[in-house]
């Protein structure tokens, strides 16, 4: 066969899967057909080999069961403490996760691979201890038998007829990077069970009788053989296809498994799974849900079942709507390329398909060129459901209704006797079992009818008042009324089964929209989880808490209801956050928990988890909790929306300050030079030549310096005072100030650069006190009569005028100067905006200040045009607390 | 350190900053202080107890310790006046500063003829002569044994706490005083957070004395700190 040259996309899928498996945690699985053969044994020699290398070795857990060889093996060896929980009155020991993830060893061995945890542990199952391990970067050994492996666990019971509970999924298997088959033939074995080398659990020792007998041990050796052989041949694929080697079992096959809520899907579910792995195919489980076939309660938990048994051994689930199974079934499998349709022999009747008509028929009929492969469901085996069905509520009230229902027809046709015709009795009670079926569900149906063809035998058929018939034809009637009666109430609990499922798939639908429209309007992150939270605890009733951040610094972003988060809750919500998978209560992951915890995944980052308290206590059903996963999903696109919608803002602002930096730089650097370099002339001409000036002109240098010293000193002023309003750093320090008062300071410190200027202040005498940072406020004024006098002539009169309404003062500052430039007058209280007149020094800062000092006393500055030329500047300041009465301030 | 006229009263210059005190030394020095200085705190208290200088000038930002613990440990043995320097922006530490004992403030930057006149009114009042019954400020005329204020010749009639006011800020003529201060004196210890009491009755007392009560001549507002009285 010639060298094919490799997929270029295949080549880079291997690459990438090869680096991860080089940096990624190794998992090394001793596996073995039976107790007994020497796994552990095993494991701890390698294991010795690699502490003799200088390898960090721990023992989580291993079993020696008192056996002296294994026992001399653990010798030497770091072993972990187990930790101990407290059940009740017992106390359980299990491995110590924690510990262990803590002190972080190179290699941890863990026995027993399908343990099951003791209650109170974080996982349920010890495998999933495995994963979390491996995540953090520690490579694990570990032990499983052959029986243990889910996708074998059915073949196992029927082989040896001992049903095992604990499984491990096959995707672990397929997880790890290295199996090796610890193998013995079942004579030795059988040897050294003689010699009691073999450890059994008391309730095993039951078992082991049909256990150990060498029929079953051939046979599961074999499945152990197999399993492994599978695994090999996987290898060698994968080289083959490194090497460009066309393989000669190279298939593209897809196999598509129709799953149900009855029990036998269990069974077509693992067949599946090992019909995909001998074919190397990609496999799906189809679920088709049909409006016309609503499911109770039961088969909608062992449907749930079955979908996490499909997870569980890798396969994808599907979940297909349609009207007809075949048909969506079929549509399906066109559409995804599926090769090959398993799907169950049917277990009815040839009856039922006469009525019904018959999946299997159909599906075979339809197929075309999809194989189609029929798996018998006759052996139901391990099919129980994982978690129990609940119990429909029973009440003893609706029985109650119906035979009140069958009583009032009774009554009706009774009392109407005389004037009915003998059929409408029947009709009577056929109202009265169609009323029952509608308000009530199947049994008290069935009692109305039952009870109405008793009733109408009693009261209306003679001989009158018994049960006896004395016209056989009335037999056909009593038979046509019942099966009617059950038809059509069995009609009726569907139709309304329809409408209470059709309801709360509405109820979903509405209530996802109504959160997808709540969540286009929140801006910010906090807006998101809030109404995230409000949602999840309106739709599901329970308290909800969101929390968001970085490992171990977990703070809570939104919460609603009741709920104070205790040291079990937030453990959940952290390791939530940290592992991104869902915890909780109904979960496999700390199922004792009060809450379920869900992670909201963001594709670009941000760690969050939201937790549900459901109201009630009970865990959320499969369906409630698909939904809240939708919720979740949803929010998590809500807020992934709102990060970065903050990020484009920050950006967006820091490329405003970035701006606003260069022009404060470029004001800053002319206006801050002007005055130093008048300084610095007018100071060094007075040391080198003061003694060869004229008295005069060192007055004039002397005074330069002084006045451009001034000049700075403003400058720095107000480049500090901007800054310290533009960063918030100002705590305003309301004070009740008489306006009076802040107007004279102002005037009384500008006394020299006013001059001679004509001022005339008007104060109405009974305005009231304002609520102001006297300090910030006397900055004001001094910045507007600054402004005025900087830009009016030397002897323009400046005016400043009060008024007062409730609830406002405003105070105008008028000058009778040439007025701002029109073009200017919106932008002057922006920063480094300067009138035209570039001569005067200044940095264009005072009117921004001023804005800014209006900001922070949720007032207002605005400018106009003083009629016949100048500028007006009106603050509008709210009066917004009673001021202080006065006259008690006259009375000490 | 010290000038050759030796005659002239000896000023403590606190100041961590070397530029400040060289300023401070010539400036003083050609007025005809001696002067001796001090950059941290504890050289301060060291100086002002072996020396007893005639007036302190005390920066309020001092490496080691600030200005406020010097007033107070220098408060608890002399009287000696001390004018506090600081930078703006921290009127806050400037009025716990007077509160605390001293007894006026100059802000950074200042000229050295605003300074000369500070270190008059702080000495003179440091040492009072004997007691005035008349006070005069331009043309308002206080007559304190007889109760009575006239401008221009007119009386002017005040009431009970304007008059109150008035000769409180008369007696410390030309110091700053603090809105405590003033509360505290006027209308007792219950009344040292109502500074609104002040400023009202100041309003009024301007409008009877003030030639111009909108452009105060005598009664000055130092902003967030207090009052002070008007010298000549």
């Amino acid at each position: 066969m010639p060298q094919r040259r490799p997929d270029p996309d295949e080549l880079l899928a291997r690459i990438r899967s090869e680096g991860v498996r080089k940096t990624r945690a190794k998992l090394r699985i001793f596996f073995g057909f039976a107790p007994g053969v020497g796994k552990t044994f095993r494991m701890l020699q390698v294991a010795r080999e690699a502490a003799a290398q200088g390898t960090d070795v721990l023992i989580g857990a291993v079993e020696t069961h008192g056996r002296l060889e294994t026992a001399a093996l653990v010798e030497g060896l770091k072993v972990l403490p187990r930790l101990e929980l407290q059940r009740g009155t017992a106390t359980l020991d299990e491995f110590d996760l924690d510990t262990a993830l803590r002190l972080h060893p190179q290699v941890l061995l863990l026995d027993e691979l399908a343990h099951s945890n003791v209650p109170g542990a974080r996982h349920t199952k010890r495998w999933q201890d495995v994963l979390e391990l491996l995540e953090a970067g520690i490579d694990v050994y570990t032990t499983l038998n052959v029986q243990h492996v889910e996708s074998l666990n059915d073949v196992v019971a029927q082989i040896t007829h001992v049903q095992v509970r604990e499984t491990v999924p096959d995707s672990i298997l397929e997880r790890a990077d290295e199996i090796e088959l610890v193998d013995l033939t079942p004579d030795q074995l059988l040897q050294r069970l003689k010699e009691g080398k073999v450890y059994l659990h008391d309730q095993a020792a039951r078992a082991a009788q049909h256990f150990f007998q060498r029929g079953n041990l051939l046979a599961l050796r074999e499945l152990s053989l197999r399993r492994t052989a599978e695994r090999v041949d996987a290898e060698v694929q994968a080289q083959r296809a490194d090497l460009g080697i066309e393989s000669p079992w190279r298939t593209n096959e897809r196999i598509l498994v129709c799953v149900g809520p009855a029990p036998a899907s269990a069974r077509l579910v693992r067949t599946t799974r090992r019909l995909a792995a001998g074919l190397h195919a990609n496999w799906f489980a189809a679920y088709v849900e049909s409006p016309l076939h609503p499911m109770s309660g039961a088969d909608r938990a062992r449907l749930d079942a079955h979908l996490r048994l499909v997870e569980a051994l890798g396969g994808n689930v599907v979940r297909l709507a349609g009207t007809q199974v075949s048909v969506a079934l079929l549509e399906y499998a066109r559409k995804n390329n599926v090769t090959r349709v398993v799907i169950g022999k049917p277990t009815h009747s040839r009856f039922r398909d006469l009525i019904r008509g018959s999946v299997l028929d159909e599906v075979v009929r339809g197929s075309g060129d999809i194989d189609v492969h029929v798996v018998s469901a006759d052996a139901p085996g391990p099919s129980q459901p994982a978690t129990p069905p609940p119990k429909e509520v029973q009440h003893i009230a609706p029985y109650g209704l119906a035979l009140f229902a069958v009583a009032g027809a009774t009554g009706i046709g009774w009392l109407g006797r005389d004037f009915l015709i003998s059929s409408d009795p029947i009709m009577l009670y056929l109202l009265g079992i169609m009323l029952v079926a509608l308000r009530t569900g199947k049994g008290p149906s069935l009692l109305a009818a039952a009870a109405s063809v008793a009733a109408y035998d009693f009261f209306f058929v003679p001989p009158f008042f018994t049960f006896a018939v004395s016209d056989i034809r009335h037999v056909l009637t009593f038979a046509t009324m019942f099966v009617v009666g059950t038809a059509m109430s069995a009609l009726m609990v569907r139709i309304r089964r329809q409408e209470q499922d059709a309801r709360a798939r509405e109820a979903r639908t509405a209530s996802l929209f109504s959160l997808s429209r709540d969540l286009s309007g929140a801006r910010d992150e906090g807006a998101v989880a809030a109404i995230l939270c409000d949602h999840v605890s309106r739709g599901f009733g329970g308290a909800v808490r969101i929390m968001a951040g970085q490992t171990g610094h977990l703070e809570e972003v939104a919460h609603t209801g009741d709920w104070h988060l205790d040291n079990a809750d937030l453990g959940l919500m952290r390791w939530v956050v940290e592992q991104g998978r869902q915890a909780g209560q109904g979960t496999e992951t700390l199922p004792g928990s009060r809450a379920i915890c869900l992670p909201i995944l963001q594709p670009h980052g941000g760690n969050a988890a939201i937790a549900l308290r459901p109201a009630d206590r009970e865990a959320l059903d499969g369906q409630a909790l698909a939904s809240l996963q939708a919720y979740v999903r949803q929010g998590a696109l809500a807020l992934e929306r709102a990060r970065l919608a903050d990020v484009v803002n920050a950006t967006e602002l820091r490329a405003k300050t970035e701006e606003m930096r260069s022009s404060l730089l470029s004001a800053v650097s002319h206006d801050l030079r002007t005055p130093l370099a008048a300084i610095t002339g007018a100071a060094t001409t007075l040391r080198e030549s003061g003694t060869s000036l004229q008295p005069s002109q060192r007055a004039d240098l002397v005074d330069a310096i002084c006045e451009e010293a001034e000049r700075l000193e403003r400058l720095v002023v107000n480049l500090l005072d901007m800054t310290r309003l533009a960063t918030g750093q100002i705590r305003i320090k309301r004070e009740w100030v008489p306006l009076e008062e802040l107007t004279g300071t102002a005037l009384n410190r500008l006394e020299t650069a006013l001059g001679k200027r004509p001022i005339a202040v008007s104060i109405p005498p009974d305005m009231p006190m304002l609520s102001v940072d006297p300090v910030l406020f006397g900055q004001l004024f001094v910045n507007l009569l600054e402004n005025s006098v900087k830009y009016t002539p030397a002897d323009s009169p400046l005016e400043i005028r009060a008024q007062w309404r409730p609830g406002v003062a405003t105070i105008e500052l008028i000058d009778h100067g040439p007025g701002l430039d029109p073009e200017l007058a919106a932008t002057a209280f922006d920063k480094f905006v300067r009138g035209q007149h570039t001569a005067v020094p200044g940095v264009g800062l005072g009117l921004a200040i001023c804005k800014g000092i209006m900001e922070v006393h949720d007032g207002r500055i605005s400018y106009e045009p003083t009629p016949g030329g100048g500028a007006t500047f009106r603050l509008e300041l709210p009066l917004l607390d009673k001021a202080p009465d006065i006259t008690a301030a006259g009375t000490p | 350190m010290t000038d050759t006229e030796a005659h002239g009263p000896l000023v403590l210059v606190v100041d961590d900053e070397p530029q400040m005190r060289r300023f401070l030394r010539t400036s003083l020095a050609a007025h005809g202080h001696r002067v001796l200085e001090a950059a941290t705190a504890s050289e301060a208290l060291m100086l002002a107890s072996s020396h007893n200088p005639a007036i302190i000038l005390l920066d309020l930002g001092l490496p080691d310790g600030d200005g406020l613990n010097v007033t107070r440990s220098v408060r608890e043995w002399t009287q000696v006046p001390i004018v506090v320097i600081s930078a703006r922006g921290r009127e806050d530490d400037k009025v716990t500063a007077l509160d605390a004992g001293a007894d006026d403030y100059l802000t950074k930057p200042f000229g050295v003829q605003e300074l000369l006149a500070r270190m008059r009114v702080a000495l003179r009042h440091a040492a009072p002569g004997p007691p005035q019954q008349e006070l005069t400020f331009g043309t308002l005329h206080i007559d304190l044994a007889r109760r009575l204020v006239s401008r221009d010749g007119a009386e002017i009639h005040l009431t009970p706490i304007e008059y109150k006011l008035l000769t409180l800020l008369a007696r410390h003529a030309g110091k700053v005083l603090t809105h405590r201060q003033i509360l505290r004196e006027v209308w007792g210890p219950g009344a040292v957070e109502q500074p609104h009491y002040v400023r009202v009755h100041m309003a009024e007392l301007r409008k009877k004395v003030e030639p111009d009560p909108a452009r105060p001549q005598w009664l000055v507002t130092e902003p967030a700190v207090g009052y002070r009285l008007r010298e000549g």
